[in-house]
C-alpha cells in the first residue's frame, strides 16, 4: 500500500514536470551549457585555453546541471508549499507516515538530476566536439555516482526547503549557491587547489567537491581526481547529515 | 447512536498561547456537528488535532476507532478534510486534484477516475473539471475542496469554516451538499462563526470561545437555554420623553431614542403592553421588531460577547 501511494505522489510529481519541461531545462541546463559553449568551446578554439581544459570541465558540467536539477526539483515546490500555497496539504493526509511523503520528494529530486545529467553530456559532447579522455566504460560507476550526487543534493533540498521563507531565495542564491560553484571543483579538479592549501582543505564541506571529482573519475579517469573510497565516505556522510536535518525541519514544517 | 469522535481533555499549547483548554466532546455516528465560536476559539485548531495535522499537547482523541496521536497513518485512511484555507494543488486540473488525491489513499487509478466523475458531477461542477483550480470562482473552489476530500469515501468528514467568503447562493449550495451528505449517514464535523448555519444545519452544536467547551445540545435545546425573554423594539414617531413605569406582561422596558426595547416573557402579553403604553402617551407606533431566544443570545450569555 505504502509502495503504491509512494508510486502515485512520484507520478504526480512527473505529471507537474512535464508541464514544466522548458522552465526546468532552462533553470537547470542554460546555464551550464552555456557555459560549455564559452569555455570549452570559443576560448580553446580561440587558443586561450588549451584542448585539455574541455577534459577537465565536461565532469563538472554535469555534476553541476545534475545538481541544480535536484536540489531545485526538491527546495522550491517545498518552499512554496510550506510558505504560501499550502498544497502539500493535501499529500500530508495520505494513509502513510509523513517522512514517506519527504522520502519521495528525494527520488523526485534524484530521477530530475539523473535524467537532467542524460540530457547535458550529450548537448556538451555535441558542442565541445570530441573530448579528449571522455569514456563511458566505467558505466556502472557513472550511475551510482549520478544516483549519490543525486541523493546529496536532493536532501540538500529537502534541507533548505524546509528551512528557508520564500523571500530568502535570492538571498541563498548568493551566499550558499555562488560560493558553492565556484568552490566546487566543477571548473577545475581539486588537485588543482594544491597551490592554495588553505582552500583546498575548506572546500571539503562542500558536497559539490565529492560530486565533481567522483564524476571525473567515472567519465574522464586520465584527469587526477581524490580517491573513490573518500568521495564514497564524504558523500555518504555529508547525505546523511543533510538527511537528517532536512527530515527534522520537514516533521517541524508538517505538524505544528 | 455509536461514538465516531471521542475527545478527553485534550490541551494545545502554542508557547504562551492555550489554544485548547482541557477539551471534552463525543460526536455521535452520522452526526452533523458544529463547532461554533468566534475567531481564536479554537476550532481550527481542534480540527487540526482530530486530522492528525497538529500535535495535541496532552489528552486523547479517538476518531472512528483511531487513536490519532498514537496511530495517525490509520486515522488518515479514515477522514476527509476541507481546510479553512482552501488548499488546491494548482499545478493539476481540478479533475486531476480529485484522482491524484484519490491514489494518495490507494485507491487504483482507473477507480480513482470514474469516482472523480461522479464527485464532480454529484456537486455540480463537472464542466470545470479540465480547468485549473484557481480559475474557479470561491462557490465552485469550496465544492471542488469537498468533492476531492470525498474521493476516498472517508467515514468522518471534516469542513473548516467551510461557507466562509461565499455569497448567500454559494453558502446555501454547501449545505445542500452537507444535507445530503449527512442522509446517507457519513459522520459530518464543521466549524462555524455563523449562528444561523449553526442552527439550520447541524444535528448539534457545541459552543466553544477561548479552547473550552461552553454548552453542547441540539440547536433547538440551546436556543431554549438562552436567557428566556423575547426582545420587542418598537419605533416612535419621535425620541420618547420621560420615565419608563412598570408595566404588566413586560419584565423590564429601556429608551433608546425614539425606539421602547421592552424583553417579555412572551409575544402576547408584551406587545398590547407596550404599545398600550406608547399610545396613551401620545406617541405613534412607526415599526416593531421581535428577537425570539437565540443562539445568539445565548451566546451573548455565556461569553459576554458577540459572536463575529
Ligand atoms: N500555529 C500557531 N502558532 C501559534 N498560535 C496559534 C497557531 N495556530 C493557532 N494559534 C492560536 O491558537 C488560538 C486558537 O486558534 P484557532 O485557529 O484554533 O482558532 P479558530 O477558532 O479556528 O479561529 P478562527 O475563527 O479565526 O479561524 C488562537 O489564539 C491562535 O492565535
Ligand atoms: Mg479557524
Amino acid at each position: 500500500m505504502t509502495a503504491r501511494i509512494l508510486g502515485s505522489l512520484l507520478l504526480r510529481d512527473a505529471v507537474v514536470a512535464r508541464r514544466d519541461i522548458v522552465g526546468i531545462m532552462i533553470r537547470t541546463m542554460l546555464q551550464p551549457l552555456l557555459f560549455t559553449f564559452v569555455f570549452g568551446k570559443l576560448l580553446i578554439s580561440m587558443g586561450m585555453f588549451p584542448k585539455a581544459y574541455a577534459t577537465m570541465i565536461i565532469p563538472g558540467i554535469a555534476g553541476l546541471s545534475l545538481t541544480t536539477s535536484a536540489i531545485w526539483a526538491v527546495a522550491m515546490p517545498l518552499i512554496a508549499d510550506f510558505g504560501f500555497t499550502k498544497e502539500i496539504e493535501d499529500r500530508l493526509l495520505a494513509p502513510v507516515p509523513i517522512e514517506v511523503i519527504a522520502i519521495e520528494k528525494l527520488f523526485a529530486g534524484i530521477l530530475q538530476g539523473a535524467m537532467t545529467a542524460m540530457v547535458v553530456l550529450p548537448l556538451a559532447r555535441l558542442i565541445i566536439g570530441p573530448i579528449p579522455g571522455l569514456t563511458l566504460q566505467k558505466l556502472p560507476l557513472l550511475v551510482l555516482m549520478i544516483v549519490l550526487s543525486g541523493g546529496v543534493f536532493s536532501a540538500l533540498g529537502l534541507f533548505l526547503g524546509t528551512a528557508m521563507q520564500p523571500q530568502h531565495i535570492s538571498l541563498m542564491m548568493q551566499i550558499i549557491f555562488a560560493p558553492m560553484i565556484m568552490f566546487g571543483c566543477t571548473y577545475y579538479p581539486w588537485r588543482g587547489l594544491d597551490h592554495f592549501p588553505v582552500l583546498k582543505y575548506l572546500v571539503l564541506i562542500n558536497p559539490l567537491v565529492y560530486v565533481s571529482e567522483g564524476l571525473r573519475a567515472a567519465l574522464t579517469p586520465t584527469v587526477p581526481h581524490m580517491p573513490m573510497p573518500v568521495i564514497f565516505a564524504a558523500l555518504i556522510a555529508i547525505t546523511s547529515l543533510l538527511l537528517w536535518l532536512g527530515m527534522r525541519g520537514f516533521r517541524k514544517r508538517s505538524i505544528s | 447512536m455509536r461514538t465516531e469522535i471521542h475527545i478527553s481533555a485534550l490541551r494545545k499549547q502554542y508557547g504562551a498561547v492555550t489554544a485548547l483548554d482541557g477539551l471534552d466532546l463525543d460526536v455521535g455516528e452520522g452526526e452533523l456537528f458544529g463547532l461554533l465560536g468566534p475567531n481564536g476559539a479554537g476550532k481550527t485548531t481542534t480540527v487540526g488535532i482530530l486530522t492528525t495535522r497538529v500535535r495535541a499537547t496532552s489528552g486523547e482523541a479517538i476518531v472512528a476507532g483511531k487513536n490519532v496521536i498514537t496511530e495517525p497513518v490509520a486515522a488518515r485512511a479514515q477522514i476527509g478534510v476541507v481546510p479553512q484555507q482552501p488548499n488546491p494543488d494548482l499545478q493539476l486540473t481540478v479533475r486531476e486534484n480529485l484522482v491524484f488525491h484519490a491514489t494518495y489513499h490507494g485507491i487504483p487509478r482507473a477507480e480513482a477516475s470514474r469516482r472523480a466523475d461522479a464527485l464532480l458531477e454529484r456537486l455540480g461542477i463537472a464542466d470545470k473539471g479540465g480547468a485549473k483550480a484557481q480559475t474557479l470562482s470561491g462557490g465552485q473552489k469550496q465544492r471542488m475542496m469537498i468533492a476531492r476530500a470525498l474521493t476516498h469515501e472517508p467515514r468522518v468528514l471534516f469542513l473548516d469554516e467551510p461557507t466562509v467568503g461565499l455569497d448567500p447562493q454559494g453558502r446555501h449550495g454547501v449545505w445542500e451538499i452537507l444535507n445530503d451528505l449527512r442522509k446517507q449517514g457519513r459522520t459530518i464535523v464543521m466549524t462555524t462563526h455563523y449562528m444561523e448555519e449553526a442552527d439550520q444545519l447541524c444535528d448539534r452544536v457545541a459552543i466553544m470561545d477561548k479552547g473550552k467547551l461552553l454548552a453542547l445540545d441540539r440547536p433547538a435545546a440551546l436556543r431554549a437555554q438562552a436567557p428566556g425573554e423575547t426582545i420587542i423594539d418598537v419605533t416612535l414617531d419621535r425620541p420618547f420623553d420621560g420615565e419608563l413605569p412598570a408595566l404588566n406582561g413586560i419584565t423590564r422596558a429601556e429608551v433608546r431614542g425614539p425606539v421602547l426595547r421592552a424583553y417579555a416573557p412572551s409575544p402576547a402579553t408584551g406587545i398590547p403592553a407596550i404599545l398600550g403604553f406608547a399610545e396613551s402617551r401620545g406617541y405613534t407606533v412607526r415599526d416593531i421588531h421581535l428577537s425570539r431566544p437565540s443562539l445568539e443570545t445565548l451566546f451573548i450569555s455565556l461569553t459576554g460577547r458577540k459572536l463575529a
